[in-house]
């Protein structure tokens, strides 16, 4: 429900938030996201808590409105930010340098546990070596994976000071983000179009295969993975398109989906719920795409070119029949599309979605929380 | 360890005021002008108070910053700041009483009984003081905060204190119960239509009359304090002016005044009201202060002059640019005189805009502010965006953005440009031409190209494999990105062993010009190994257009007398080709002859 969402004016731009990840066993909602600034001469990393819907701040604030807990200062601009687990935040900077942060949770602080100067850099022709934006992280503990405007893939591993691996030029354009396809491959996107897998098993610094959106080679900001069918992949562009794509067949996307009128800086698959897809754009919106309709979905495969016959519950709809986000007619009163924000002004620039809980930053310097998405 | 100065607190509570108050102004840029009268009223009335609630949450930061300062100095900026935020949400809150709302007599009265009651705090302290007190009536300050109650016409607050007082004292009950008794009866104006002022001016009438008889017959004779709010209800001027203290402000002194004797007022009586309540309050001991002037001349409705005093007294645009394009949404501005009218909203934004733009990260919200400008808006942003630092890819994809939407082409192609360099530099082949591909820039896609061609000249090897392979529809965007694409296909042609597709493309790439003539030695070079394979590849067509192209470069060159260095490999490259022609056609010639015959 829209009514349910909080509010709060930070004085920084927002650029990232993310949940905190839950224990695997825990029963409550998330209660404590982190978001990193940009465009300040003191940007910074923030932990906040959303307390439970029912209690009073301390001085009567707004029941549910985020408490800042604690912060640190970070250097650069905050491109990327993931948590590797309950405690360490990994922080992508602008100047290059990738940052793991512990939060102590005791004493409520911050602090920078270990750093990687200089993990993006470019070259020049003078051969002195200036800072290149790291603009992509993602992580599964304990390896970290970075990428950046310098075209170079790192593979980090949390608590070794230098990398594993580093694949040195991968890209001869901007690699906008990262995301594991599976343990050992990963996925990028890059400012010509190409969406990517690498094989980090491998010794060769090629990737395994390429693939391209159709026309324009408009750039692809992000990339994201269904968490239970892995051959689907989610892509936003600079157009504001959202792509779909199948990596066991073809090069080019499946569908393609006009949304935004300008760049899509994030989307995400719901974590646990798959059927629905966020994305947040440029123009100040963010889109809530819902696959899971009650109306019985019809299995692409009966799909031929016009109408269906067989009907299936919506009950028997399991990972066994292809999914929703392959259909070849995404109008088909299939999907639900719904903007979030009544009253768009500034970017969003991140969104981040556990449970029922949706929390996003803009460049108005908001940052918004809903704990009851779904209700 | 990293401890925060407290410095940043006060520009971390301007942030906010400036954002927030950003998606206000945007709202009421885009709110609907269709909507007519009272619906469209309601509407602005709403978007002032959502204002005021802003400038209001800022004071409350503050004021929290100015408690919890550390340095004494600091603590004395952050109260000046408070000051300052509660004047302004002082000025504005008349303001929307007097023109947006444009209160008529009645609610007007009630209107500004509110306002004083919501601003003059100086005695919150004391009220609260008495109140929570353990026996209010003994406490020294009782008569007092009675007397507020009255002054600011609290009479349900005024009469539950005096019957604590009445129920210790039962010499006195009867002078309570009448004065009680007219308390509650005193009539006042309403917000609805249950009555009309006629109406109520009668009851008043009557009531005022009644008050007069007791007073008259000495009924609080007894209790000087009982007789003297007797005189306030009556609104005897100097009675109520003995509360000085009490009111603080001469603007209070004004309601207090009106309540009492003239409850019906109409919005233009005020000014005479007003300036006499200010005379007789101030009584020659002090002169007016700014704010004083400032409200003085809203009580005259002198829009203009209200918004040239607080631009004078304020140093910040943030207050007059808001409030002016508020008043101009009301439509206020324009029936005064047109020239300065028209154009006083339009330079306050762009003043406050241009101030926007001075720091590293509130550009973002002048934008928007330019945007609705419409005389000098746009030239406005096109200097100012000209001028924000593009440190970062993501920072210039916003303001390209921005500058795309509003159909900015020349600044568009100078970023584009710019990053496209800066990638150029740094060896980013394929993000320069990203940006190139953005800006539709053909000549800087033909200066990238033209590197790719040159590293292959210098290293044999085509580097970004990637990039040049999938270059797709981009490909088209300028002559010599084509021929690279072109190229690049020959050599993968080549490398498949698709010998003669390979070939017509060679020729193609000749003979359709696509090919800048610099590279057609190294063309023809190429077509070396296609000349030296058992299987005849080229047809005898094809191995004459060579010759052609051949005889075509050598006439250049021999007229470009400017070639010194060398000449010696040119001439044998030359003479190689000559021969590999040659021996081709012949053998074209016989395996074209023996095949016609079959």
């Amino acid at each position: 429900a829209m009514e349910e969402v909080c509010a709060k004016f930070v004085s920084q731009k927002i650029s990232k938030t993310r949940w905190r990840p839950l224990p695997a066993a825990a029963l409550h909602p998330p209660d404590v996201f982190a978001t990193g600034s940009w465009d300040n001469e003191d940007n910074r990393i923030s932990v906040w808590s959303v307390g439970d819907l029912g209690n009073a701040g301390i001085n009567g604030e707004y029941q549910g409105e985020p408490q800042l807990l604690c912060d640190i200062r970070h250097n650069g601009d905050v491109m990327d930010m993931q948590f590797l687990d309950q405690e360490r935040i990994v922080v992508a900077s602008s100047t290059g340098t990738v940052t793991v942060f512990r939060h102590h949770q005791n004493n409520q602080t911050l602090s920078a546990n270990h750093r990687w100067e200089r993990a993006h850099y470019h070259v020049d022709q003078d051969t002195s070596c200036g800072g290149a934006a790291c603009t992509g992280i993602i992580c599964n503990n304990p390896e970290i994976v970075t990428v950046g405007e310098d075209g170079r893939i790192n593979l980090f591993r949390a608590d070794q000071k230098d990398a594993v691996r580093t694949i040195d030029n991968a890209d001869s354009s901007t690699l906008h983000a990262v995301t594991f396809l599976r343990t050992t491959e990963i996925l990028t996107v890059n400012s010509i179009g190409q969406l990517k897998i690498w094989d980090l098993r491998q010794q060769r610094n090629e990737p395994s295969q390429i693939f391209s959106l159709t026309g324009d080679r408009v750039p692809l900001h992000c990339v994201d993975r269904h968490p239970n069918q892995q051959h689907i992949v989610a892509t936003g562009g600079q157009d504001g398109m959202l792509s779909i794509w199948d990596i066991r067949q073809g090069t080019i996307p499946v569908s393609l989906l006009n949304a935004h009128e300008a760049e899509m800086w994030e989307v995400h698959f719901h974590p646990s719920n798959p059927d629905h897809l966020f994305t947040c754009s440029e123009d100040g919106s963010l889109w809530h795409w819902d696959t899971s309709t009650d109306v019985s979905e019809k299995p692409s495969f009966l799909h031929q070119g016009g109408r269906s016959t067989a009907y299936f519950s919506h009950n028997t709809i399991n990972h066994s029949v292809v999914s929703a986000w392959l259909s070849n007619d995404p109008t088909k009163d299939r999907m639900e599309i719904t903007n979030l924000i009544p009253n768009q002004t500034l970017s969003v620039n991140s969104l981040d979605i556990l449970g029922s809980c949706l929390v996003y930053g803009t460049d108005a310097e908001a940052i918004y929380v809903n704990r009851q998405l779904f209700a | 360890f990293v401890v925060r100065k407290d410095q940043d607190i006060y520009i971390q509570t301007l942030r906010k005021l400036f954002n927030e108050s950003h998606g206000i102004f945007i709202g009421l840029q885009r709110s609907e002008e269709e909507l007519a009268g009272k619906s469209r009223r309601a509407q602005l009335v709403q978007v002032s108070k959502n204002y005021r609630s802003v400038i209001r949450a800022c004071m409350e930061d503050m004021h929290q910053a100015a408690i919890s300062a550390r340095d004494p100095a600091l603590q004395s900026q952050y109260s000046t700041q408070v000051s300052i935020l509660s004047a302004m949400e002082l000025i504005w809150n008349l303001c929307e009483i007097l023109f947006v709302e444009a209160a008529a007599a009645g609610p007007l009265l009630l209107r500004l009984l509110d306002w004083v009651r919501l601003h003059v705090c100086d005695v919150d302290n004391m009220v609260r003081e008495v109140l929570s007190s353990e026996n209010p009536s003994k406490h020294e300050l009782f008569w007092n905060v009675v007397d507020v109650f009255v002054l600011q016409g609290r009479m349900d607050e005024a009469r539950h204190l005096l019957s604590k007082e009445a129920s210790t004292n039962p010499t006195s009950v009867n002078m309570y119960k009448i004065l009680d008794d007219l308390m509650k009866k005193m009539p006042m104006p309403s917000l609805g239509n249950t009555q009309t002022l006629t109406e109520m001016e009668l009851k008043w009438q009557h009531w005022h009359e009644e008050c007069q008889r007791y007073l008259q017959d000495g009924t609080f004779a007894s209790n000087s304090h009982m007789e003297s709010i007797c005189k306030i209800l009556l609104g005897d001027e100097d009675a109520i002016l003995e509360k000085k203290e009490l009111m603080t402000t001469w603007y209070h002194f004004l309601v207090t005044r009106l309540l009492y004797s003239h409850p019906t007022v109409k919005p233009m009586e005020l000014r005479f009201y007003a300036q006499s309540s200010m005379d007789l309050f101030l009584g020659g001991e002090s002169s007016p202060e700014p704010l004083d002037t400032i409200l003085m001349a809203a009580f005259e409705f002198e829009m203009h002059q209200v918004i040239k005093e607080c631009s004078i007294a304020l140093s910040n645009w943030w207050f007059v640019a808001h409030l002016t394009d508020l008043l101009d949404h009301c439509k206020l501005l324009q029936s005064h005189n047109l020239y300065f009218g028209s154009n006083m909203r339009e330079f306050l934004l762009l003043e406050y805009a241009s101030g926007l733009f001075s720091h590293h990260s509130l550009w973002q919200l002048g934008v928007d502010y330019f945007d609705h400008c419409p005389e000098y808006g746009r030239v406005y942003l096109e200097l100012h965006i000209e001028r924000i630092p593009l440190n970062t890819e993501q920072k210039a994809l916003k303001v390209l953005r921005i500058c795309e939407q509003r159909q900015m082409h020349e600044q568009v192609r100078s970023i584009c440009k710019i990053m496209a360099m800066k990638a150029l530099r740094n060896n980013r082949l394929g993000s320069a031409l990203s940006w190139s591909i953005r800006a539709k820039d053909a000549a800087f896609a033909t200066l990238i190209s033209d590197r790719f061609l040159k590293d292959y000249c210098e290293r044999g090897c085509f580097s970004d494999l990637d990039l040049i392979d999938n270059l797709g529809p981009s490909m088209l965007l300028s002559d010599r990105l084509t021929f690279l694409g072109k190229y690049r296909e020959f050599h993968r042609l080549y490398g498949e062993k698709r010998f003669s597709e390979a070939a017509r493309l060679l020729l193609m790439l000749m003979t359709a010009h696509i090919a800048p003539c610099s590279f057609w030695m190294t063309l023809l070079t190429d077509a070396l190994p296609l000349l030296e394979q058992k299987e005849v590849v080229f047809s005898a067509e094809q191995t004459y257009e060579l010759m052609r192209c051949l005889e075509d470069l050598t006439a250049a060159q021999k007229s470009d007398k400017q070639k010194f260095q060398d000449e010696d490999v040119e001439t044998v490259k030359v003479e190689m080709l000559r021969l590999a022609l040659a021996r081709n056609l012949a053998r074209v010639i016989v395996k074209e002859g023996t095949l016609e015959g079959s």
